[in-house]
């Protein structure tokens, strides 16, 4: 197995996922298709044998609940450390606190909400292949939002879908030349003429999204968040720092500081380096970086300190991050839909999934790329169109559900009528209620004749 | 089809011992062009003069059309006389008469045509082809500066160019809007801009309407990137097999000499009959020898040399990568590498040439010395055991103390590369006597400059002008020249590393901070030449006694120029006039009070041109306390004065000095100094307006 130690960080309690998110649900722990999202990282990862993990969770509450899921699902599977981090220390400092346990050469952070069937292993090789500092995975930004079916609800969110970021690569596609992300992507798009000098051409993409799982070669990583203390972020702040200063590098590789004198030595080792890069790159020509490194005519004076950092192209892959209501709502909805064959589901001849302990009434109907969790009960003429309910949950007649997610142990009365919502755990739904593109927060009772749209609904918290 | 051209008399300078204007014409021949026109200027007479003498009025389907045009400075001045001509009716090829090339025009053509049928918006095809600069220099092997571009990499819409890059600044700036439509763009660093332009007939009604369009990439092709309400739309062709390049500097000649020794530019090669050259063979090595030539036995020519007819060469010399002419006799024991001798050059035993050019009917005496980069131009004579210090360039001319750039029609606009040219370009003159009446009466050539028995004056660089003669040289740069250039990059790359590094979590304060303090600058910098400009134009008016009218019209060109509003003119020509007046001799504060009231009542109708609005006369009041503070406190004890001559003459109403006097209400004691200079006129002012309205209307 290859030297690689894998971070994943779950995040805490995320602000924009309330009312989903709780104290008792903190993100990593929201289903998706009926089991926690952090699941499907963690099976990616185990199917990619890479099973060394430590899981970071904001918050020790958090960290506990996650725990306990964890070592009850993958006890014997998966070597999982659960590391607690204070809140809104960002991922930067995440990777700061757990620092002491990093101990492989190469670090593969992973985003605990992505939904994806990216072989994180390749990502690893790619990074090893370059012997690049970091390898950040990219994919097509999503067209997510509710298909044919849908509700008109999320279709402008999604045609003018958010700009995560600005993408330059080289020529062949492995080498990341410029990233813009946050604020940056307000501004004019700004190019360092040394790079684009170095590499000749340089491609900008905006079609790419940061997938949120990088490559890090840890000696490099570690150096910068010692150095650069005001760094919050590993996509916004480390990324575009290693990024920008590739062709004038400021850290060390390797750990080790690399012989300022007997230049003729240091001239063979680089080309020692650079031919054995070679031959693992498969490449019949140095990447640019090593040219520019050597100089245009090899002087002895002239070896530059370049690092390298590379990208991995998911092409056809499904990847998306569960970073908000709406795309809650959409990898629900894709994992049971279109993405349904990604993730060893096995489907009905309808298409659907129902449990076998679950009972339907008289002419309930449940479309295709439905899932109906264990000991769910559905009363008389219920229709059910692409959504997924939970277990055990309580369902009365007439009650219509279409583009939703219901949580477990929910009850649902007679003749309601449930549009584009999540309706977290534990909720009542009195008789008649008629929901549109609504959130029900956990144990919420929603009585019996009202009729919502487009709103949050919550306990207060305390 | 049409196509048109443009030339200066450089055209007809050899290039591979065959005029270089033979190898565009061939080119557009086989490329199935039907219709040339060739815009000539400066020289024109000669090159048309050479054409009628060529066979290329003769060919059938190919017709060669001259345009003349003594006033012409610019690419732009020429397409607004070609189309006032009204000769070019379709979409027409525009190259240069300098343009080496082999391409096919027919699928850049059809590209062009096919999507002008989709979109009348777009207006040009512009040729590019792969040429990745160096790195240290920043300048393509063609000798031109690197460039950068933005190219939709699907409909290849161009988005971006920039060649006269600036190396201080570390980045390129792209308008974020760019994005907006496309999820792609490619940036390049590695392509070269061929200079040959597939127009629409609507550039040159473009360059009509846009009257200070000049440069067709300076001007032209930034203008339309820049101008998204016309909406036109310039794309690229790129070419991958074929050559196209253009000569503007000694650096392109020496490259496209050896490219064509090397047979890229195939088949316009010297042993292919294209135009006049004659029966060259191709020998072994890349050597191409005309058919009567002189060789001693033991003379070595080298690789990749040409040979011109009836050339002599004498015992134990060697040549190897250089072109020699017709009718050159070359002594024994000379050696030459990577020359370029022309026509009827004479080389005495001993000589050693490297990397240089030597024009038509040199004499070089025994023993003399060419170090690299040098220029021989016209009948030059260089004396026995002479030593010619490295890139310089020697005439039989003096070298003029002012470099006309304009005398040249560069389509390129390259001023170094016009520079270049100019010593070889001054004395073709010659026969045409304009420059040489002026100075042969300074030739007095000294021994001294060019060993005993030499001929001619050795030009001085101007001022940085070693680099670009570097840059732009026949001869490669330097060792020493690189290693400081490298040493140059690492700085550089420091700065703008050190300028480029981000506060974290995309705060971008510092940086902003930073573009914003260089924008101000930018624009202070504007605004002095602004009023430089419009001073010396005053001036000038003074003096030449120039009518209103005109200093309004020039006045106005700067404006648009500059872009400012009619209150800056205002303020800058009542600033001219004040600093007028206070240089005109005066004994006494009255005397400069005269002076100036005298100016104001002379030039008040300019003046007035400028004071449409209230707002443009209060600048001119907040200009002359500005002025009184600062630049010309002479004038402060005479404030009220001169406000109250300005007011009198119609040139500032009573509303405009009234409002001033609102405005200064709330500002500190320090700035209401001339306020309270002039109270007693605007108490006067506002106690005394009823009766003048009543007047007026009385009056009127």
């Amino acid at each position: 197995m290859m030297d690689f130690q894998v971070v994943v960080l779950a995040g805490g309690t995320s602000k924009n996922l309330v009312p989903l998110v709780s104290q008792e649900v903190p993100k990593a722990l929201l289903p998706v298709a009926n089991r926690p999202v952090l699941s499907y990282v963690l099976e990616l990862l185990e199917l990619n044998n890479l099973k060394d993990l430590i899981v970071v969770v904001e918050g020790e509450d958090a960290a506990l609940r996650v725990g306990g899921w964890i070592s009850g699902a993958y006890v014997d599977r998966l070597h999982v450390e659960v590391a607690a981090v204070p809140e809104d220390v960002g991922t930067a400092g995440a990777i700061r606190a757990i620092a002491h346990h990093l101990t492989a050469n190469d670090i593969l952070v992973v985003s605990g909400d992505i939904v994806s069937d990216v072989p994180p292993g390749a990502v690893a090789a790619a990074h090893r292949r370059h012997g690049a500092v970091v390898t950040a995975m990219l994919c097509s930004t999503p067209v997510s939002g509710p298909l044919e079916s849908g509700s008109s609800s999320g279709k402008d969110k999604t045609k003018k879908a958010g700009r995560y970021n600005l993408i330059g690569l080289d020529p062949t596609k492995q080498f990341l030349l410029y990233i813009a992300t946050g604020a940056e992507l307000e501004k004019d798009i700004r190019i360092q003429k040394s790079i684009l000098r170095a590499a000749g051409q340089m491609e900008i993409r905006a079609d790419l999204m940061d997938a949120h799982l990088y490559a890090f070669k840890r000696s490099v990583l570690l150096e910068v968040l010692d150095q650069k203390e005001t760094f919050h972020s590993l996509r916004r702040d480390v990324l575009p720092y290693l990024v920008r200063s590739q062709l004038r590098s400021e850290v060390l590789l390797n750990g080790v500081p690399q012989p300022e004198e007997n230049g003729n030595e240091k001239i063979g080792t680089q080309y020692n380096q650079i031919m054995q890069s070679q031959i693992l790159a498969n490449a019949s020509k140095p990447s640019f970086h090593q040219l520019y490194a050597l100089g245009p005519n090899n002087g002895p004076d002239l070896v530059r300190r370049t690092h390298k950092c590379c990208v991995y192209i998911a092409n056809n892959n499904y990847c998306a991050r569960l970073n908000s209501i709406q795309a809650f709502s959409d990898i629900n909805r894709d994992v049971i839909g279109e993405a349904r064959n990604l993730f060893g589901y096995s489907f009905s001849a309808q298409n659907n999934i129902i449990h076998p302990s679950a009972e339907l009434g008289l002419k309930t109907t449940v479309g295709p790329y439905c899932m109906l969790g264990e000991g769910s009960q559905m009363g008389d003429k219920c229709s059910v169109k692409r959504s997924v309910i939970g277990r055990h949950c309580r369902i009365g007649s007439n009650v219509k559900v279409v583009n939703s997610v219901v949580m477990n142990h929910v009850t649902i009365g007679d003749g309601c009528s449930i549009q584009g919502s999540v309706i977290c755990s534990n909720v009542q739904l009195q008789e008649r209620v008629v929901l549109k593109d609504c959130q029900v927060g956990a144990s919420f009772v929603v009585t019996a004749g009202s009729e919502c749209k487009g709103e949050a609904l919550a306990k207060k918290e305390k | 089809m049409g196509a048109q051209k443009k030339r200066a008399s450089k055209v007809l300078l050899p290039l591979v011992n065959v005029p270089m204007i033979n190898f565009t014409l061939a080119w557009l021949e086989s490329a199935g062009v039907e219709e040339v026109f060739v815009f000539c200027c400066a020289h024109s007479k000669q090159v048309i003069d050479y054409l009628e003498s060529s066979e290329w009025f003769s060919q059938p389907n190919f017709s060669v059309q001259t345009i003349e045009s003594h006033n012409s400075v610019s690419a732009g001045d020429a397409l607004r006389l070609i189309y006032e001509r009204n000769v070019i009716h379709g979409d027409f090829v525009l190259i240069s008469g300098d343009t080496v090339s082999n391409m096919s025009l027919t699928q850049a053509l059809q590209e062009h045509k096919e999507r002008r049928k989709k979109d009348n918006n777009a207006v040009m095809t512009m040729v590019i082809k792969r040429s990745k600069p160096s790195q240290i220099t920043h300048q393509s092997r063609l000798g031109t500066d690197e460039l950068f571009m933005a190219i939709d990499p699907d409909t290849k819409q161009l988005l971006y160019y920039e060649d006269k890059a600036d190396c201080s600044k570390g980045a390129i700036y792209l308008d974020k809007l760019l994005l907006a439509d496309n999820t792609s763009i490619s940036l390049h660093n590695d392509k070269q801009d061929c200079y040959i332009d597939i127009c629409s007939p609507e550039v040159l009604s473009l360059f009509t309407d846009n009257f200070d369009y000049q440069h067709l990439r300076r001007h032209f092709v930034k203008g339309l990137l820049v101008d998204d309400i016309m909406g036109y739309k310039i794309f690229t062709h790129e070419i991958h097999s074929s050559y196209a390049a253009r000569i503007d500097n000694f650096r392109s000649y020496d490259t496209i000499s050896k490219d064509i020794i090397q047979r890229w530019t195939y088949p316009f090669v010297p042993d292919v009959m294209f135009s006049e050259n004659s029966g060259t063979k191709l020998e072994r090595h890349g050597m191409y020898r005309a058919s009567e030539i002189w060789q001693s036995r033991s003379a070595q020519i080298g690789p990749f040399t040409v040979i011109g007819n009836g050339t002599k060469i004498g015992d134990n010399t060697s040549i190897s990568n250089s072109v020699i002419g017709k009718g050159c006799t070359i002594g024994a024991n000379v050696s030459i590498e990577g020359s370029y001798v022309w026509d009827n050059v004479i080389i005495e035993d001993g000589c050693e040439l490297r990397h240089a050019i030597v024009c038509d009917g040199v004499i070089m005496k025994s023993g003399a010395l060419l170090e690299p980069g040098v220029v021989l131009s016209f009948k030059v004579v260089i004396g026995q055991q002479f030593v010619v210090p490295s890139y310089s360039k020697v005439s039989l001319f003096q070298q003029p103390t002012k470099q006309d750039s304009d005398e040249e029609l560069e389509y390129a606009d390259n001023s170094s590369g016009i520079v270049d040219i100019s010593p070889m370009v001054g004395t073709v003159d010659k026969s045409n006597g304009e420059i040489t009446s002026e100075l042969l009466e300074k030739q007095c050539w000294s021994t001294s400059q060019l060993g005993s028995g030499g001929v001619g004056h050795i030009w001085s660089f101007s001022e940085g002008g070693y680099d670009e003669e570097l840059r732009h040289s026949v001869a490669p740069i330097p060792a020493d020249k690189l290693a400081e250039l490298i040493q140059a990059i690492d700085d550089d790359l420091e700065l703008t590393q050190d300028g480029s590094i981000l506060p974290p979590s995309g705060e971008l304060k510092p940086d902003s901070n930073y573009s914003e303090d260089d924008d101000n600058e930018d624009s202070r910098d504007e605004s002095i030449y602004f009023e430089k400009e419009v001073e010396a134009t005053f001036l000038r008016a003074v003096h030449e006694n120039i009518s209103v009218d005109h200093v309004v019209l020039e006045v106005n060109s700067l404006r648009l120029s500059y872009n400012r509003l009619a209150a800056d003119c205002a303020g800058a020509l009542f600033y001219s006039m004040m600093k007028l007046a206070l240089e005109t001799p005066h004994g006494s504060a009255s005397e400069l009070l005269q002076n100036a009231t005298n100016i104001v009542t002379k030039w008040k109708k300019l003046l007035k041109y400028y004071l449409a609005d209230i707002d443009e006369e209060i600048e001119v009041v907040l200009k002359f306390e500005e002025m009184c503070l600062e630049s010309a406190k002479e004038f402060s004890p005479l404030f009220t004065k001169i406000l109250w001559h300005l007011y009198d003459q119609e040139v500032i109403q009573e509303d405009a000095i009234l409002k001033w006097d609102d405005e200064k209400k709330e500002a500190d004691e320090s700035d209401k100094v001339f306020v309270k200079q002039a109270e007693k006129f605007i108490q006067w002012l506002r106690e005394a307006p009823e009766e003048d309205d009543d007047e007026e209307e009385e009056s009127g």
